[in-house]
């Protein structure tokens, strides 16, 4: 069949749909042709930024993606699938929402929550929690309460409905993020290691079917436009590329993939995001090795005057590209019609390596599908970089000019500052328990556990301070996957993977590229370090508006195994009278703090010292005792350093405990609020001591007992007193406060 | 006694009750589809279970009352079988006609996830018989349009004949406004019939029937209604 191109393309057209124009040279090598109109939007969309990696792909490969646990490698299927024994498997994977969020934060976020979940369950997994890490501008500008409150609400609309508990996450308020707040979603489910599904269009004469919602007008040039592009004046005027989320039909959606999977009549699967129709077919044809005929006339559509380039774009939510086995459609067609979900067939699976698209009878496309896909033919770049001249200022930064305050002036702006603050703001408008396998949200990883095995729970967690990033992007990133590994052992987990959201800006800055570039490679020393393999993810590049990129911000989504779920710990203070000691070392300096930036204003010098060593030994001894049940509370010590860390641990516990605390007389401000690494401050009660003692010998890291748990007050070397009831009041009254009046 | 917990499109909670009940309060149970026009015989005791049914689109539960299903429900109903529902149970139940009033937005505005407080109002109830009146159970709620609201006669009806089973609640048992998550008239956090066997709450007690989640007072309802039975 001849080809039919509804418009002439041009290197014109081209560049409008987002190629460059050594990209398009590229394409007609490949073609030994000019494309149709069809065809050069599927290589537009499939080449853009957003899905081939074509700019991160070379560097994403150099982390560490193999390990005993891992049962599929990094970017082989939707999701990482990781061992948890006993015969099952846990699915999961962040994913970045920015773009459309930043332009219309309510459905922005609701489908990227709807689009991470699909990423889990087309594997065959159940999703069992969702998270969720954002960043928005200072809350002191109207937009940015706009964008919080919006997303806040898109979330919680898409998973409330959908019906899976929002267990854990992270907020932060940084000025470089007002145009471009960063909104990365993961999703955590589990599957039987016999059940899942792969996305590939395996078994040639097989049906290849949409199942689920029709194919509308909406998100096209989502992914290719809008996502890979940096923000302008214009931007505004895409917000129709944004997709629009039904949390219902994602939920029946859900229901029938898993019991289309279960039935056995699934040959491959794959969800339909971004690029949509496009993207699924090629890339599962180019994992097969199998080409495909499909047919536009059939797919079922809102508008029907859609033409082929439409149809092959549009990102409309809540559909699977689902290749059935041959002679089992009527099962299949039997599941979908008891969840009430729409499935159609629209093509056939063929062994010659070539996607053939028609409409209206016509052929609109041909191409193979290799040339498409990411890790195929589409392009992968190496890119310069430079060191940014930033670093030169803020490393030199000399940091005795600053002026500080008093002490408990200090704690008391930290305690109100919205980056520690209270976020039940946020987490109360999320449903954290459907399901009822959410152990525990008090500690500093979500603790769910596993109905299937009994005994057995997972932690959760995800992390960045990306100030730490901006300010040392090798450390920085470093120092990301350590705490998020931190986190996990302070609940009585053992990290084992971790997936990740690598949110930076323009990658044709050069300054930009070398921030990702150390940010990688500091990445993987650590996840190499930690035995924590990088499952998967997602690289959002272009966040940066008006020539202000925003803070590298490579997001780390940690997944850690708790093999006895009677050992799970807290981080709340437990009972008065328990000791309280610091484990790791104090380096002082207040560099890259919070403190820094809340009561100085200042965002300079190096991110906090860093040791892998130090840390490795930190997870050692704080797994051993929660193990051995010496201790009864632990918590990091992150933002704000340890007089937030040790005011947490007052409000988090359940009867208003507070603790007197001894850090010598008139204790330095870099001590109190200096944000030192590898930091964990457990209780313990004074019958456990001696046998604390007895192992404190062979801790290689210090350790000092720093005072005791006490009712109702708290105090620290006579410079902060106060009460439980008021560290509560300030802490819970921070950002209601700061979002009062703007319903 | 046997359960079943209804399946509706978008109904969420039907696992964790079919599991608190199966499970946690070891009792026969079995899922009943929103297709079904038959009430399988044995059952004792229907659960409309909490979530998002038929996406809460028009209004919570209204179009759930149209299921097929619900014919059913109101005649077993009708004939003295127990049904409870929760959170998105109780709004069908409202929209079915056989519960009063109906449930608002939150006064918030916005959805609310928390451990919450019943004062425990009535124990002369198969729901409720395990309890004492002024019992206090932490239960959890979840749920944005949980403001229940009924006109004066129907609220003093509800109030005078001892059908108002459940108040929000401080965890001393004071009602008060402060403890009151939605702007529920009277704290109102669970209603019965006038049969007094059909109740509908808006917190979870199928969540918190676990001691591995934190909490199980929810338990005593479920344990309410077996004991019921083997009474009989």
């Amino acid at each position: 069949m001849e080809l039919y191109s509804e418009l002439e393309v041009t290197k014109d057209v081209a560049l409008e749909v987002g190629l460059s124009e050594n990209e398009y040279e590229e394409i007609l090598k490949i073609l030994g042709r000019t494309p149709t109109y069809t065809e050069i939007g599927i290589y537009g969309v499939m080449w853009s930024e957003h899905c081939s990696y074509k700019n991160s792909i070379k560097l994403l490969k150099t982390l560490p993606r193999s390990g005993a646990r891992l049962l599929v490698e990094a970017g082989q299927e939707n999701a990482g699938l990781v061992d948890i024994g006993d015969g099952y498997a846990i699915a999961f994977k962040i994913e970045s929402h920015n773009h459309p969020s930043a332009i219309e934060p309510f459905q922005g976020a609701a489908t990227g929550v709807g689009g991470i979940l699909r990423d889990i369950f087309t594997m065959g997994a159940r999703p069992i929690a969702a998270l969720n890490s954002l960043r928005f501008g200072t809350l002191d500008k109207a937009r940015n309460r706009f964008l919080f409150r919006g997303v806040v609400e898109g979330i919680g609309h898409y998973g409330n409905c959908f019906g899976v508990p929002t267990v854990a996450g992270e907020v932060y308020f940084e000025d470089c993020y007002s145009d471009n707040p960063l909104i990365n979603a993961m999703a955590v489910g589990i599957v039987h290691k016999d059940k899942t599904a792969t996305a590939a269009a395996l078994g040639v004469g097989n049906p290849v079917m949409i199942v689920g919602s029709s194919t509308g007008r909406d998100g096209i040039h989502g992914a290719s436009l809008l996502a890979s592009r940096e923000f302008d004046e214009k931007t505004d005027e895409m917000r129709p590329t944004v997709q629009v989320g039904d949390p219902f039909g994602e939920k029946l959606l859900l229901e029938a993939t898993l019991e289309l999977i279960e039935a056995g009549v699934v040959a491959g699967i794959q969800d339909m995001g971004a690029a949509g129709i496009s993207c699924s077919t090629s890339e599962m044809c180019a994992k097969a090795k199998t080409g495909m005929e499909v047919d536009l006339d059939k797919v079922p559509l809102r508008e029907n005057d859609m033409s082929a380039y439409e149809i092959m774009l549009s990102e409309s939510q809540e559909r699977m590209l689902v290749v059935i086995h041959k002679g089992m459609e009527e099962k299949a067609k039997a599941i979908c019609n008891k969840w009430d979900v729409p499935l159609t067939t629209i093509g056939e699976v063929t062994k010659e390596n070539i996607i053939n698209i028609t409409r209206h009878g016509r052929l609109v496309a041909s191409l193979e599908p290799s040339t498409l896909a990411l890790g195929g033919g589409a392009p992968q770049y190496d890119r310069a970089s430079k060191q940014p001249a930033y670093l030169e200022e803020t490393k030199n930064f000399d940091l005795s000019l600053i002026e500080k305050i008093p002490n408990d002036e200090a704690f008391t702006k930290l305690l109100r500052s919205p980056d520690i603050a209270s976020k039940r703001w946020v987490y109360e408008q999320y449903d954290s328990q459907v399901r009822t396998n959410t152990m525990s949200i008090k500690g500093d990883a979500a603790v769910l556990r596993i109905k299937e095995i009994p005994g057995k729970a997972i932690a959760v967690t995800t992390d960045c301070n990306s100030r730490y990033v901006y300010l040392n992007p090798y450390r920085g990133a470093m120092i990301a996957v350590a705490e998020a590994a931190r986190n996990i052992v302070c609940v009585g987990a053992e990290p084992v993977a971790i997936t990740n959201c690598l949110n930076f800006g323009n990658p044709y800055d050069e300054e930009v590229y070398w921030q990702f570039r150390q940010a990688v490679r500091g990445m993987g020393n650590a996840c190499r370090a930690l035995g924590t393999p990088v499952t998967g993810g997602n690289v959002s590049f272009h966040n940066e508006s008006q020539h202000r990129a925003v803070f590298p911000t490579p997001t780390i989504g940690m997944l850690g195994i708790i093999d006895d779920s009677n050992k799970i710990m807290s981080a709340g203070f437990k009972s008065p009278g328990d000791i309280i000691y610091l484990i790791g070392e104090n380096r002082g300096g207040l560099e890259a703090s919070e403190f820094l930036k809340e009561i100085c204003g200042i965002v300079a010098g190096d991110a906090p010292l860093f040791e892998m060593d130090d840390e490795l030994e930190l997870h050692r001894v704080i797994s051993m005792l929660i193990r051995e049940e010496i201790i009864s509370s632990a918590h990091d010590v992150s933002e704000g350093g340890l007089a937030i860390c040790l005011a947490e641990k007052a409000i988090l516990s359940n009867d208003k405990l507070g603790a007197d605390i001894d850090l010598g007389s008139e204790p330095t401000t870099e001590l109190l609020f200096g944000e030192s690494q590898s930091r964990v401050v457990v209780s313990l009660p004074s019958t456990k001591e001696n046998e604390f003692k007895k192992i404190q010998e062979k801790i290689k890291i210090p350790v000092s007992r720093i005072g005791v748990v006490i009712a109702d007050s708290f105090k620290i070397s006579g410079c902060i007193d106060s009460t439980v009831e008021w560290l509560i009041s300030e802490y819970e009254s921070a950002i209601p406060n700061l979002m009062k009046g703007n319903k | 006694m046997k359960f079943g917990v209804v399946m509706f499109p978008g109904s969420n909670c039907d696992h964790d009750a079919f599991y608190a009940l199966s499970v946690n309060a070891g009792k026969d149970t079995t899922y009943l589809w929103h297709k079904d026009t038959v009430i399988p015989s044995g059952i004792d005791c229907i659960i409309l279970p909490g979530g998002f049914s038929y996406g809460d689109y028009l209004r919570c539960g209204a179009i759930a009352r149209f299921s097929p299903i619900m014919n059913e429900v109101i005649r077993f109903a009708n004939s003295g079988g127990y049904v409870m529902g929760i959170c998105n149970g109780f709004q069908v139940l409202t929209e079915a006609g056989l519960l009063p009033g109906t449930l608002l937005r939150n006064s918030s505005l916005s959805f609310v996830c928390k451990d919450i407080f019943l004062n425990v109002r009535n124990n002369n109830t198969a729901f409720t018989s395990l309890m004492q009146v002024g019992d206090v159970l932490r239960i959890p709620v979840a749920h944005g349009e949980g403001n229940y609201f009924a006109d004066t006669e129907t609220i003093n009806i509800l109030e005078s004949e001892n059908r108002v089973l459940f108040k929000y609640c401080a965890a001393d048992g004071a009602i008060n406004e402060e403890s009151n998550p939605n702007g529920s008239v009277n704290n109102i956090a669970g209603i019965i019939n006038e049969k007094r066997n059909v109740l509908g709450m808006m917190p979870h007690p199928e969540r918190y029937s676990d001691k591995m989640m934190g909490c199980s007072d929810g338990i005593a309802i479920f344990n309410s209604l077996s004991k019921q039975f083997e009474i009989i």
